[in-house]
């Protein structure tokens, strides 16, 4: 029996009268997984296109596979540089164990596919508690409100874990998605009706609630004992002459063999998401252009006036580019339509926003070496506004030239 | 010169009084459904804070410290007791007349308004400004910026509070949490979005 006659003969229990009425959404959420879904948009505007919301949240999805995949190998190989360094106190932990019990596989940090391997198994505990934590909130939800379970939950898992640190204890995991699927995305009635990115809201949670576990230098990589700061934190206590006495180049930046949270620290990975995101016009061009031109417009002004006491002045605009989760965000997260701009110009300005928000928070606020977390959560909260006055602006023309 | 702008910058954005002290908040919250009446309530706050802050500058410098009755003959008097009443009844004038202002020259904004713009006299921001100008010990040009600067802040957030909102006519909110309920918990996400500002040192 083929799985269409499967779904074909128990879909009546769940139809309207069925017995299994209620659970319809349930029902729905594994066809789905399966078959394009039957049902077309019965009421106006009727409009024609390709894409749908399964298909633009499965090409983010998609796009995150770069990040993913650097992530881990990313991962493991600071775990084993780290462990090369400390030796045999350090090596605790389940992981660990497995690996020995493995012979020994996952600790060579030469060797990428064991670097990788290694990653994953940090990888993998907090995705899945991410995914069952955060899902059972969206079913309970969609059970409870009667909408559907739609793929955008799979996009805001994917890109919350990717923006922890590696060492995140798990409770911390589970608390943070809770926020953000809840907090950030159900109370306003479930995916494309928040205002702000969910995944940023439970990381910004998480960073308020629990600063020890989630900032500082000890968190990066999750070896006990073993404390890297982040480039960012780096240069804003020695500034940017130290980053090349603890060995960090441009290009390490670039390909993303750094410390950092475990998806953002190559700025290539998440280029050759963006390229996809913009190939297929999920992401809006002009979001893009306008975050670069505000990230790279004012941190060229802070280098002209620059500063004696402040090192964070003088760094230039392509070291920004590639630390910290400048090109993470600006890939994912700056496009992401829903808590964006929704007005050509405007996008432009919301763009310009945040990349003059993370600068300045990484330059000026000595509280926050990482900025872009909060500048886009700051650009959220103006997005509504920046179209209002487009709008209005628009209308006033109009008005003009037809007067 | 240079401290003034950090003065402003730091009541704009790190110490918002609607953001991160949480001031003000009945009017922030009952009168950001339009951006348009937004705008224009946040001006009037702006207006009666430039106005009121400096004033009581006046009055704590001019009568109510210790020492500052000199001019007439009482070196030894204090009347800081009297603060309080003496601010609230400051603005209480000041926003009568702005009301009669607005009444007599910008009916629209007026009506606009409607109870909101006397309600302004009870507002906690205004009155906020007032006595953290006498905390803080400010000098009158700072009590100036501060008030202008204090004021500008609140409007911002109000206007973005009433930008989000309009958004959010197009949500899904559960009907427990319709109206206040969800304003609220937009209010503590928006004051997370500006904890980017908080730890900034000018």
């Amino acid at each position: 029996m083929s799985l269409r006659q499967i779904f074909d003969r128990i879909e009546p229990q769940f139809q309207k009268g069925g017995k299994l009425e209620k659970y319809f959404t349930l029902y729905e959420m594994v066809e789905s997984v399966f078959y394009t879904q039957k049902s077309v948009t019965t009421v106006a505007p009727h409009a024609r296109t390709f894409t749908d919301m399964k298909r633009i949240m499965s090409y983010v999805v998609i796009a995150t596979i770069p990040c993913i995949l650097f992530g881990l190998y990313n991962t493991g190989l600071q775990a084993n540089m780290a462990l090369a360094s400390l030796g045999e106190p350090a090596m605790t932990g389940w992981r660990i164990g497995l690996m020995q019990a493995l012979g020994g596989f996952g600790l060579n940090p030469a060797n990428p596919l064991a670097c990788m391997f290694h990653g994953l198994l940090w990888f993998l505990p907090i995705y899945i508690v991410t995914l069952i934590v955060g899902g059972i909130w969206e079913v309970i939800f969609a059970l409870v409100r009667g909408h559907e379970v739609n793929e955008g939950f799979l996009v805001t898992s994917m890109l919350f874990v990717l923006i922890l640190p590696a060492s995140t204890p798990l409770w911390q995991v589970a608390l943070g998605i809770s926020f953000g699927v809840v907090i950030g995305k159900e109370v306003f009635g479930g995916t494309g009706k928040n205002f702000l990115n969910p995944a940023l809201v439970g990381r910004a949670f998480l960073y308020f609630a629990y600063p020890a576990q989630l900032s500082g230098d000890s968190v990066w990589t999750p070896v006990d004992g073993f404390s890297g700061a982040t480039a960012l934190s780096i240069t804003s206590t020695d500034g940017m002459t130290a980053l090349a006495s603890h060995g960090i180049t441009w290009w390490q930046a670039f390909w993303g063999t750094i410390q950092g949270s475990m998806g953002e620290t190559s700025a290539l990975a998440c280029m050759i998401g963006l390229a996809f995101l913009l190939v297929t016009k999920i992401a809006n061009w002009r979001l893009v252009v306008g975050c670069l031109a505000g990230m790279i417009g004012f941190s060229l002004l802070l280098n002209v006036i620059g500063s004696s006491t402040n090192p964070m002045f003088a760094m230039p605009w392509y070291w920004h580019f590639v630390l910290g989760g400048y090109a993470f965000g600006l890939a994912f997260m700056v496009t992401e339509p829903v808590s964006a701009s929704h007005t050509n110009a405007g996008r432009y300005w919301y763009g310009g926003l945040i990349g003059f928000m993370v600068v300045m928070i990484r330059v000026i606020n000595p509280a926050f070496p990482e900025g872009m977390m909060l500048a886009i959560l700051f650009g959220n909260i103006f997005a509504p506004l920046i179209d209002w006055f487009v709008v209005r602006a628009n209308i006033a023309r109009r008005a003009k030239r037809n007067a | 010169m240079e401290g003034l702008l950090s003065l402003a910058v730091k009541a704009v954005f790190v110490e918002n009084l609607a953001l991160s002290f949480f001031l003000g908040m009945c009017t922030f919250i009952a009168v950001s459904k339009k951006i348009s009446t937004a705008i224009g309530l946040g001006v009037s706050v702006m207006v009666v804070q430039a106005i009121t802050v400096p004033a009581n500058n006046l009055i704590l410098n001019g009568l109510l410290k210790p020492g500052a009755l000199a001019w007439a003959g009482f070196p030894d008097v204090d009347l800081t007791f009297l603060g309080l009443i003496s601010y609230i009844g400051m603005i209480a004038a000041i926003v009568q007349i702005l009301e009669m202002f607005l009444d007599k020259y910008i009916p629209a904004l007026y009506n606009a308004l409607g109870i909101f713009l006397p309600l302004i006299t009870v507002n906690c921001a205004i009155m906020g400004g007032s006595l953290f100008m006498v905390e803080r010990d400010y000098n009158f040009p700072e009590a100036v910026t501060y008030g202008i600067s204090s004021g500008f802040g609140w409007a911002l957030a109000i206007t973005a509070m009433a930008g989000v909102r309009e958004k959010l006519k197009y949500s899904d909110v559960p009907a427990g949490l319709q109206g206040l309920g969800i304003t609220f918990i937009t209010a503590g996400l928006m004051a997370m979005g500006f904890m980017s500002f908080s730890g900034v040192k000018l």
